[in-house]
């Protein structure tokens, strides 16, 4: 850790889990009896337990969103850039909570957990998520620390989505939320790239049908696939040419189907190491929750009307660049917004990263992020 | 407060929905949120406005004037005001139109090009006329439309929209009784409350 790094950092952090054995009914309509949730916290909750803000992460996110687990962690949290003392989630103001979402690999009971009934991992007998769902247990592991209303409820790209819904289904429990890079649902464009990702892991002939972990084999293959289609579509054609360019791995071709090229490697490296790390029927899962989300659906496609619901004010940010959550997907939300009468703030921010710059440090958009949550702070100390 | 401000101020009535096209740093409507209790929604193409706005408290949205207002519904709010940006439109005509389609009423000001030192400066210099409101050269200048206030208002004249309310005022903002005399020689500053 650099010096730097450690004065702005919240420092050395230790994950906490809630286990919860109030049956969840999801919106599949299917049940889960029991389920652990993984999360952290930093800052200090207040005596009046309204400085709470909800991080909710996106597809390969966490609970380690900031600080450090070990003195020689290689890298901090995922979003350490904005949370932490001083930064634009601040914990010297706010209690901030990450969690690990239902479904994922990382803690919180998902496929990879084992299903109490059988004694062997659910594999892909884990019921499929909801935002919806996730939400649900959101509120629960927030009831579990006695925090009624959240300051706010943040998230970028799918993260933002939990936030929305957190507006639409627990209106009366957030005064604010923070979608950056978002969208009210996918396109078709968007669940196509997802169903290549799906496809490239149930091809996988490791992937078992999703049985790998009883079969002692894993469909690394298919995730890393997954994960370098996603990689250029989480970046934009200029901040890949600006990063990569057409430079030679070696110097020179090789007229051979080998790495030529550096973003060849860069993407094999990515997907590599993203295959170590995460689990396959978590990757299908989170790019299910993303295809399914459409909040206004049960408005008759009405995102006024279901926004209608909201009584929190939105801060909605999009990025130049992000072809994937383009910025007129965020202006579809804030017109609706502005429709149904709601407090909106917006800006696109110019930048180079595509979808990625939803996790840069950017001036323009800390500052925004830093302020709104200021701003909110001082309100609610006026009321 | 900016004096032209104060003067639109007025005009507002208290709890009514208002929504500023080129709000700055939301000064207009963070006081007309704080006293008379209005919705307030302000539009604004530079980041730092967009972050001082919401430092104050107001709504605010990144939006490029030019494109329109065709995200907004008709009539969806009392009042449309729009502060010394209508000479800077690609087409100020059909954003007159837009104002009252969206508001039920508008505010616009603007800089009178007819005003005697911007005559004197072109009849005698004979060059684009700059002066202390009008800084920028001809060629680099945001305000690409001007017009005088006969102009404006034959405009309004023809496409049948209702001038309720003008007060002309100085390069100060401050109304004086001489500028009425000849409001299109001796006066700098327009503030207009339209309706159709």
């Amino acid at each position: 850790m650099s010096v730097e790094n450690t004065e702005q950092s919240v420092g050395k952090v230790v994950p906490q889990m809630a286990d919860f054995d109030t049956p969840l009914v999801l919106r599949s309509g299917r049940v889960l009896d029991s389920y652990r949730l993984m999360y952290e916290t930093y800052g200090t909750l207040n005596d009046r337990r309204d400085n709470a803000i909800l991080v909710c992460h996106a597809l390969s996110g966490n609970h380690h969103a900031a600080g450090y687990h070990h003195e020689d962690d290689k890298n901090p949290g995922w979003w350490d850039g904005a949370i932490g003392p001083g930064k634009p989630i601040d914990t010297n103001h706010f209690f901030v909570i990450a969690l690990n979402n239902l479904g994922g690999c990382d803690g919180s009971t998902g496929p990879a957990s084992i299903d109490p009934a059988t004694g062997k991992p659910f594999g892909p007998d884990f019921p499929v998520m909801d935002v919806s769902d996730w939400v649900q247990s959101q509120a629960r592991l927030i009831d579990r620390l006695d925090i009624r209303c959240l300051a706010a409820v943040v998230g970028g790209s799918l993260g933002g989505m939990q936030a929305l819904r957190w507006a639409i289904d627990f209106p009366d429990r957030l005064r604010h939320c923070v979608m950056i890079a978002s969208a009210a649902k996918l396109t078709a464009q968007n669940i196509a790239f997802n169903e290549v990702a799906r496809q490239s892991i149930m091809k996988d002939p490791q992937f078992c049908d999703g049985r790998y972990l009883d079969a002692g084999v894993y469909p690394k293959q298919g995730l890393s696939l997954a994960r370098m289609l996603g990689h250029i579509t989480y970046l934009s054609e200029d901040s890949m040419r600006e990063k990569f360019g057409r430079d030679h791995k070696s110097g020179t071709l090789n007229f051979n189907y080998d790495v030529d090229f550096q973003i060849e490697s860069y993407l094999r490296y990515q997907g590599e190491h993203f295959s170590h790390r995460f689990d396959a029927n978590t990757y299908l899962l989170m790019t299910k929750a993303l295809d399914y989300f459409d909040p206004a659906a049960d408005f008759d496609d009405d995102l006024v009307a279901c926004l209608a619901q909201a009584t929190c004010g939105f801060l909605i940010v999009s990025f130049s660049t992000d072809w994937r959550f383009s910025p007129e997907r965020s202006e579809e939300l804030v017109n609706a917004l502005m429709e149904a009468k709601k407090s909106v703030a917006y800006m696109e921010v110019d930048a180079p990263q595509g979808h990625d710059a939803f996790l840069f440090p950017i001036p323009d958009y800390f500052s925004l992020l830093s302020i709104y949550l200021k701003q909110a702070l001082v309100a609610e100390a006026q009321t | 407060m900016r004096a032209d401000l104060e003067i639109i101020y007025e005009w507002i009535s208290p709890q009514s929905r208002v929504l500023d096209l080129g709000c700055g740093d939301g000064e207009l409507l963070s006081q007309l949120q704080k006293t008379r209790a209005v919705t307030g929604l302000g539009m604004e193409i530079e980041n730092d406005k967009i972050i001082a706005c919401v430092e104050k408290g107001v709504s605010v949205v990144k939006q490029d004037l030019n494109k329109g207002l065709q995200n907004l519904s008709d009539k969806c709010f009392d009042t449309v005001v729009m502060t010394q940006s209508f000479q800077q439109l690609d087409a100020p005509h059909l954003m007159l139109d837009e104002l009252l389609r969206v508001g039920h009423e508008a505010i616009v000001t603007f800089p009178n090009f007819g005003h005697w030192t911007t005559r004197r400066y072109l009849g005698f210099k004979g060059r684009m006329p700059m002066s202390e409101a009008l800084p920028h050269m001809w060629f680099d200048t945001p305000n690409i439309h001007h017009c005088t206030f006969k102009d404006f208002e034959v405009l309004c004249l023809e496409r049948n929209i209702r001038i309720k309310e003008r007060t002309v005022v100085d390069s100060t903002h401050q109304s004086r009784w001489f500028i009425n005399l000849f409001p299109n020689i001796l006066g700098e500053i327009a503030i207009y409350r339209l309706s159709k």
